[in-house]
C-alpha cells in the first residue's frame, strides 16, 4: 500500500550535488536564525534580570489555587503548582471527552432521525454551537446562565443531595464503609461471571445454532449477584450529603462555577462537532445495505450493531480523534474564566518571575504529549474498526 | 368491434389512499411514526412550549427599545437601548469617534466585495487581487496615511479589530500555507522535515500558548532596540497558527491531483517550478476551497482569544460593556448580541462554503 503510494507521487526533487548544497544552505540559514534568536534572548534576559533554567520549579510558589485534585498549599514549589495545573487540565478534558461523546452520539443520531421535530432541534443545536466562538459560549454560561441560578440559601434541589446554586453545584459524596473491600471484590467476580456467560452464549450459538440471550443474561447475572453481595456485606456504600451551613454548603462534592462552566461549555461545543461526525458516518453507509439486511429479515437491533455501526465508525473515528485533540487544546480557555488549568497557572508563574521561555516550553511539551497519546489510542481503536483488507 | 375499442385506453390512476397524503399523513409519517417517535415528539414539544414563548417574551415582547436603564429594569425584558448606546464602542472600540467614517468606508468596501464574490461577479485574478488589496486599503484607512490623521494601533478595537485580525490572517496565511504544504509534499528531506516540524508543532498546541508566546516571548527573541507593537506580534502569531492548518488543508488538495497531470506537464518540457505553480497548485486550491472556507470560519472564531493577551476585540468590548456601571445587570443582552453577530458572520461564511461545494471544482464540467 505504502509502496504504491510513494511510487505514485511524482518525484520533482532529485538528489544531485546541487540539491545537497541547497539543503545545506537552508539548514545553515535556519540554524543561523535560531542562533541569532537564542543570543538575542540571552541578552534580553540579562538586560531584564530574568533568570533562565528550570531551577525555579523547586522554589516556593506562593500562589493560591482554588481547585486542586491533590493536596496543595502555597508553600509548595512552582513545579508542584504546575503539576496541579496539568492534573486539572487532564481531569476536565477526560470528563468532557466522556460526556461530549455521549451527547454527540445522541445528536448525530437525532440529526438523521425520521422524527422531523427531533432532527430540526438537533440541526439548530449543531448550527448554533458550531458557529459561535467557544470563548463566547463559556462567558455566556459562566456569567449569564450560572449567575442566574439562586443563592446557595435557596439552591435548586434536583434530587435529594444534588443542589444547583450560583456558587457551584453540589453532589453527594459516596463513602466506603466497613466491608466495602469484600463487596468490591464480589462485584468484580459477578462482572467476570456475567462476561463469561455472555461469551459462552456466543460460542454456544456458533456451535449449536440455538440462541441464548447472552447479553441480557450476563447483565442479569451481574446485577443480581452484585445486589446480593451488597445486602450480605451489610450495605457498605454510604453517602455524605452536602448540607447548607453558614453561608455555603459543607460536605459532599462541590463543583465550582468555573469548573462547571468550562465542563459544560466544552461538552456542548465538542458534542456539536462529534454529532456531525456521527451523522456523516451514518449517512456514508449506503441505504442498500440497510434495506438488504431488512429484506433478509434481520432484526433492527442486529442491523444497527452488525451492519450500520461497523461501517459508520470507519468514517466517524478519524474525525472524532481530531475533535478530542481540539477539546484538550480548547480546555486552555479555562484561563479566561479563572479555572486553574495548566495555562492559567503557567500564566500566573510568568507574571511572577518572567520565565516565559521555560513555561511555554513546558506547556508545549505537555500538550504535544497529550495529543500524541490521544492519537495513539485512537489509532489503536481505528485499527480495530477499519476494513480488514485481504 | 369498432376501431375505437382497439385503442388502449388507460384508466386514470387512482388517487393515493387518503391516509398517505395531506397534513395528517405528514404528521403520522414524520412526528408520530410509532410509540417511541410519539414519546420523543411530545417531550420535545413540551420543552419547546415551556421555553420558546418565554424567550420570545424576553427578547421582543417585554423588551425595551427606547429608553434608559431605569425603564429597562421596570419592563423586565431585554434592554436594547443598552446595545444601541454601546453600538459604536462595540464596533470600533476606543477608536476616535469623529474618525468613525474611516472604518465605516472599509466595512462598506468589505461588504461590496463579499457580495461580488458570493454572486460570482468577479473571478480569477481580479478576485484574488481585490481581496489582497482590501486589507492594505483598510490598514491605510484605519491607521491613517497620506495626510490623514494617524491613529495609534493601541486604539483599534471592537468588531473592526476582530475582522481585521481574521482578514489579514486568512489572506496572508493562505500563501504561507501553500508554501508549507509544497515544502512538505515536494521538498527535499531537510525542507520537508522543517515544514513538518513547524506544522505539527503549531497544530499540536493551543492557540493561547502561541498568543502568550507572541506577547511575552517574542520581545525576548528580538534585538533589544527592535520593538514590534503588541497588535502586530499577535497578528503574526495568528498568521503562523492559521498557516499550519491551511498547509494541511492544501496538502489534501495536492494529494488529490492525479499523477498524470504532472507527468504530462513534465513530458511537455515544462520546468518543475512552472508545473507546480501553474498545473498543480491552481487545481489543488480549487479542490480545497470548501475546507479553506471552514478554516476562515475557525480563524474568525479564534480571534476572540486575543482578549486573553490584552487586545480589546469585539468580545472584549462586549465584556467591558457588560461591566459598565450605568447599564449594570444587562450582561445577557450583551452576550446575546455578540452571539447574534458572530453567528451571522460565521453562518453566512459556512453557507458560502456549501455553495462552493455545490458548484464543485471549476474546470471539471465541460
Amino acid at each position: 500500500m505504502s509502496q504504491s503510494k510513494s511510487a505514485a507521487k511524482p518525484r520533482l526533487s532529485t538528489q544531485t550535488a546541487w540539491s545537497v548544497l541547497s539543503q545545506g544552505a537552508v539548514l545553515a540559514l535556519v540554524m543561523g536564525i535560531v542562533y541569532v534568536l537564542f543570543s538575542n534572548t540571552q541578552e534580553n534576559l540579562a538586560l531584564r534580570g530574568i533568570e533562565s533554567g528550570f531551577d525555579f520549579l523547586g522554589k516556593e510558589a506562593g500562589l493560591p489555587i482554588g481547585d486542586s485534585l491533590i493536596d496543595y498549599d502555597p508553600t509548595r514549589g512552582y513545579g508542584y503548582a504546575f503539576l496541579v495545573g496539568i492534573l486539572n487540565t487532564l481531569f476536565v478534558s477526560v470528563l468532557a471527552i466522556i460526556f461530549s461523546t455521549i451527547l454527540g452520539v445522541f445528536v448525530g443520531i437525532a440529526r438523521v432521525s425520521q422524527n422531523w421535530l427531533l432532527a430540526k432541534v438537533a440541526a439548530i443545536y449543531v448550527e448554533t454551537l458550531r458557529n459561535l466562538p467557544l470563548l463566547l459560549t463559556l462567558f455566556f454560561i459562566y456569567s449569564v446562565v450560572l449567575a442566574a441560578l439562586p443563592h446557595p440559601r435557596a439552591a435548586l434541589e434536583l434530587v435529594e443531595g444534588v443542589y444547583l446554586s450560583k456558587r457551584g453545584f453540589y453532589l453527594p459524596r459516596p463513602l466506603a464503609e466497613d466491608g466495602f473491600v469484600i463487596f468490591f471484590i464480589a462485584a468484580l467476580v459477578a462482572f467476570a461471571l456475567g462476561l463469561a456467560f455472555w461469551r459462552w452464549a456466543v460460542i454456544h450459538k456458533l456451535r449449536t445454532g440455538t440462541s441464548v440471550p447472552g447479553f441480557w443474561g450476563g447483565i442479569g447475572i451481574f446485577v443480581v449477584l452484585t445486589g446480593l453481595a451488597y445486602v450480605l456485606t451489610g450495605r457498605p456504600v454510604g453517602s455524605e450529603l452536602p448540607v447548607y451551613a453558614g453561608f455555603n454548603f459543607k460536605g459532599g462534592i462541590a463543583m465550582k462555577p468555573e469548573f462547571a462552566s468550562l465542563l459544560i461549555g466544552l461538552v456542548l461545543y465538542t458534542a456539536a462537532y462529534i454529532g456531525e461526525n456521527v451523522r456523516s458516518g451514518i449517512q456514508s453507509v449506503q441505504a442498500g445495505q440497510i434495506e438488504a439486511a431488512n429484506a433478509l429479515g434481520v432484526s433492527s437491533g442486529v442491523v444497527t450493531r452488525m451492519v450500520l455501526l461497523p461501517q459508520a465508525l470507519r468514517v466517524t473515528i478519524p474525525a472524532t480523534t481530531n475533535d478530542y485533540a481540539s477539546l484538550v487544546k480548547n480546555s486552555s480557555l479555562a484561563v479566561a474564566i479563572g479555572y486553574p488549568d495548566m495555562v492559567s497557572i503557567g500564566g500566573t508563574i510568568i507574571g511572577q518571575n518572567g520565565q516565559a521561555v521555560e513555561i511555554i516550553a513546558m506547556w508545549m511539551a505537555v500538550y504535544l504529549t497529550i495529543n500524541l497519546i490521544i492519537s495513539m489510542g485512537m489509532n489503536f481503536v481505528n485499527a480495530r474498526v477499519q476494513l480488514a483488507e485481504r | 368491434m369498432t376501431d375505437e375499442a382497439r385503442i388502449f385506453q388507460p384508466t386514470p390512476a387512482r388517487p393515493a389512499p387518503s391516509g398517505k397524503i395531506g397534513a395528517v399523513a405528514w404528521l403520522r409519517e414524520n412526528l408520530f411514526g410509532g410509540w417511541k417517535d410519539t414519546v420523543v415528539t411530545v417531550v420535545l414539544l413540551a420543552l419547546l412550549i415551556l421555553t420558546v414563548p418565554k424567550l420570545i417574551d424576553w427578547l421582543f415582547l417585554r423588551a425595551t427599545y427606547v429608553g434608559n436603564a431605569e425603564l429597562c429594569r421596570q419592563n423586565g425584558g431585554a434592554c436594547w437601548p443598552f446595545i444601541i448606546d454601546k453600538f459604536n464602542v462595540l464596533m470600533i472600540g476606543v477608536y476616535p469617534q469623529e474618525l468613525g467614517w474611516r472604518p465605516a468606508v472599509c466595512a462598506i468596501a468589505l461588504l461590496v466585495l463579499a457580495g461580488l464574490t458570493y454572486t460570482n461577479r468577479i473571478r480569477g485574478i481580479v478576485l484574488i487581487a481585490a481581496w489582497a488589496i482590501l486589507p492594505v486599503f483598510a490598514l491605510i484607512m484605519i491607521g491613517g496615511a497620506f495626510g490623514m490623521q494617524e491613529v495609534d494601533q493601541s486604539l483599534w478595537g471592537g468588531l473592526m479589530l476582530s475582522i481585521m485580525l481574521a482578514l489579514v490572517g486568512v489572506i496572508v496565511s493562505i500563501p504561507v500555507g501553500v508554501l508549507l504544504a509544497l515544502g512538505r509534499y515536494y521538498g527535499s528531506p531537510v525542507v520537508k522535515s522543517l515544514c513538518v516540524a513547524f506544522i505539527e508543532l503549531l497544530r499540536g498546541v493551543p492557540l493561547i500558548t502561541i498568543l502568550f508566546m507572541a506577547s511575552v516571548m517574542m520581545p525576548l527573541f528580538l534585538p533589544p532596540d527592535l520593538v514590534i507593537n503588541n497588535l502586530l506580534r499577535i497578528q503574526i502569531a495568528m498568521i503562523m497558527f492559521s498557516s499550519a492548518y491551511m498547509a494541511e488543508v492544501v496538502r489534501g488538495g495536492l494529494q488529490a491531483i492525479p499523477t498524470g497531470q504532472t507527468e504530462a506537464s513534465l513530458a511537455l518540457g515544462v520546468t518543475r517550478m512552472h508545473t507546480i505553480a501553474f498545473v498543480v497548485v491552481p487545481q489543488a486550491l480549487r479542490h480545497v476551497l470548501p475546507p479553506l472556507v471552514g478554516r476562515c470560519i475557525a480563524l474568525f472564531k479564534d480571534t476572540s482569544l486575543v482578549i486573553i493577551v490584552g487586545l480589546l476585540d469585539f468580545l472584549g468590548m462586549i465584556k467591558n460593556a457588560a461591566l459598565d456601571t450605568t447599564w449594570l445587570g444587562f450582561q445577557a443582552e450583551a452576550y446575546v448580541f455578540a452571539a447574534f453577530v458572530y453567528w451571522a458572520i460565521c453562518y453566512s461564511l459556512s453557507l458560502y462554503g456549501r455553495e462552493l461545494e455545490r458548484r464543485g471544482p471549476a474546470g471539471q464540467k465541460r
